[in-house]
């Protein structure tokens, strides 16, 4: 029984990291904006395609990786200077529909580039090693992603709760007008905010992609969607709350992918189901059942603000 | 030549001018009080100073220097500190980390700086690792003078500091706004309980509906007859 559910459960543990590091870009940025990023999910695209034509460019590893998490960094940047920034004083709405448009922006950009092909993912040695732990054989990118997400989770958590620039973060989050009397300029606030979330962004998209054989223009859109439920599953502006519902969202994916299996050989059933078909269905069922029991989600604060 | 000075200050909101422009001097040293009733322009007068709301017309000159249509970040870097009204002291920050943000523009040690702040308000000291938001609102308002303090102003403006609270919790903000006096800080105060700060004020005005109409002494304003009926009430039996 063990032996059958192992598998399905590194590998939801793997991809819940990989949601993790998307989910936490939609939940700092709606924290200090109260703005759900609809572009987020594409910025991590966008990173998959950067890293397609730096690997075709010939330059090593060592060189692109880096270059990856600086360039999406630096357009998470752009975008928000660019669609966000100069909508700082308008209706949420209006900031929330300029996000949607730079998600298509990204989309279509992207498919005017590759010309809508299917682009093979450079293979990463190393983190693209099998490895065999107990009953999974696995690539290594599976055990590095859960550690490498809680590391980048810490020092984030040191960051916001240690630093000068953490404590600006988190006074820009209650209160623009009283953190600009105190000299905090808060557009750099939210710059940071902006390269921090797709830096991440960027990092779990090396470790999805090395997963996946392809990327395409549409690639960011199903797991931004994801980490999206899991930051609203965890409370949205919320970080550990982001981090816990991605990894409770990955395994309980995978394991329903696996569900036949494992209920087949526990002698439970005696043909295929086709559950693993729900498992996308799921997260989204999920994200309904949040919303209509407990919308502030697991770690949310409440709306109410104490005047 | 005043510490600040205002000439011709008109701000509008939309169309509403809550400004038709006022001058006024502030000097060196001095307690200076705007009394007025809500709407007022009170508050929108320190929010053009600090750099909050655009101004329509008009220049602010503080140490002999323009600040109109500068940052609120040059402003208050400039030594203009504003304790806000309904203190807005950050919740989710911790006592302490609300009096380090208020200095957050300095470089030097604000060691000193905090141990000024625990000296004037011990209760914070009691509270200094508990959340703002926690706190009662007279401490709430004693953080929020401390967190200006922070930045050592040269200029400190007062945005009805004593709105909501007990009469025991104002006798102490206001004995506090008589120490910064003697410490040598400019205050600029904004008050609708026009009594008690026409007591500390060497000088005030009135404001009424984005103009300015009396001027005087604080002395001279608290036994004048008009000032009496309009703003102090008949029963002011002190």
């Amino acid at each position: 029984m063990w032996n059958t559910i192992f598998p399905y459960l590194l590998s939801g543990i793997s991809v819940g990291g990989q949601y993790a590091l998307i989910a936490i870009g939609y939940t700092m940025v709606y924290g200090i904006l109260r703005l759900i990023n609809f572009a987020h999910g594409d910025v991590f695209m966008v990173a998959g395609i950067v890293m397609v034509y730096l690997a075709a460019s010939g330059l090593p590893l060592y060189v692109t990786i880096p270059l990856v998490l600086v360039i999406t960094a630096a357009i998470g940047f752009l975008i928000e200077r660019v669609a966000y920034k100069p909508l700082r004083s308008a209706p949420r709405m209006s900031v929330m529909i300029s996000a949607i448009g730079v998600s298509y922006t990204l989309q279509n950009l992207v498919l005017y580039i590759t010309g809508g092909l299917n682009k093979q993912y450079p293979t990463i040695p190393w983190i693209s090693d099998s490895v065999t732990i107990g009953s999974a054989t696995t690539k290594l990118v599976t055990v590095i992603t859960p550690v490498l997400t809680i590391v980048l989770v810490v020092a984030l958590v040191l960051l916001i709760n240690k630093t000068k620039i953490g404590m600006a973060m988190r006074a820009v989050s209650k209160d623009f007008e009283t953190s600009q009397l105190m000299g905090i300029k808060i557009n750099s606030v939210i710059s940071v905010t902006f390269v921090t979330g797709s830096f991440l962004a960027a990092v779990g998209s090396v470790l999805y992609f090395t997963n996946y054989p392809t990327v395409i223009q549409t690639s960011g859109a199903m797991p931004g969607l994801k980490a999206f439920v899991a930051a609203v599953f965890g409370g949205i502006g919320s970080i550990p709350g982001a981090v816990i519902g991605a990894f409770i969202i990955g395994i309980m994916e995978n394991i329903i992918k696996g569900l036949d299996v494992i209920l087949f050989k526990a002698g439970v059933i005696s043909k295929p189901l086709g559950l693993a078909t729900f498992s996308d269905a799921f997260t989204f069922a999920l994200l309904i059942i949040i919303l209509v029991v407990k919308p502030t989600g697991l770690f949310g604060e409440k709306a109410t603000d104490k005047v | 030549m005043s510490l600040l000075h205002i000439s011709d200050l008109r701000v509008s909101y939309g169309g509403i001018e809550a400004l038709k422009g006022i001058s006024l001097d502030v000097e060196k040293g001095e307690i200076v009080t705007l009394i007025g009733a809500n709407g007022a322009g009170k508050s929108t007068t320190l929010r053009a100073i600090s750099g909050l709301v655009p101004l329509k017309t008009g220049t602010i000159t503080y140490d002999g220097q323009v600040i109109s249509g500068q940052s609120p970040q040059k402003i208050v870097s400039e030594g203009i500190c504003m304790v806000p009204e309904g203190r807005r002291v950050f919740p989710n920050l911790t006592v302490l980390e609300n009096l380090r943000i208020g200095a957050y523009l300095r470089k030097d040690d604000i060691q000193p700086d905090i141990a000024h702040v625990y000296q004037l308000f011990p209760r914070l000291k009691e509270r200094s690792w508990q959340l703002a938001g926690t706190l009662s609102g007279g401490e709430q308002q004693m953080l929020a003078v401390g967190r200006a303090l922070m930045m050592r102003p040269k200029l400190l403006m007062m945005d009805e500091p004593s709105l909501g609270l007990a009469p025991l919790v104002i006798r102490d903000i206001f004995r506090i706004i008589r120490t910064l006096h003697e410490e040598g800080i400019t205050i600029l105060l904004v008050e609708q309980n026009a009594n008690a700060a026409l007591r500390v004020a060497d000088s005030a005005y009135v404001l009424e509906t984005g103009s300015l109409g009396m001027h005087g002494t604080g002395e001279e304003l608290l036994n004048d007859p008009r000032v009496k009926e309009a703003y102090l009430g008949k029963s002011r039996g002190q």
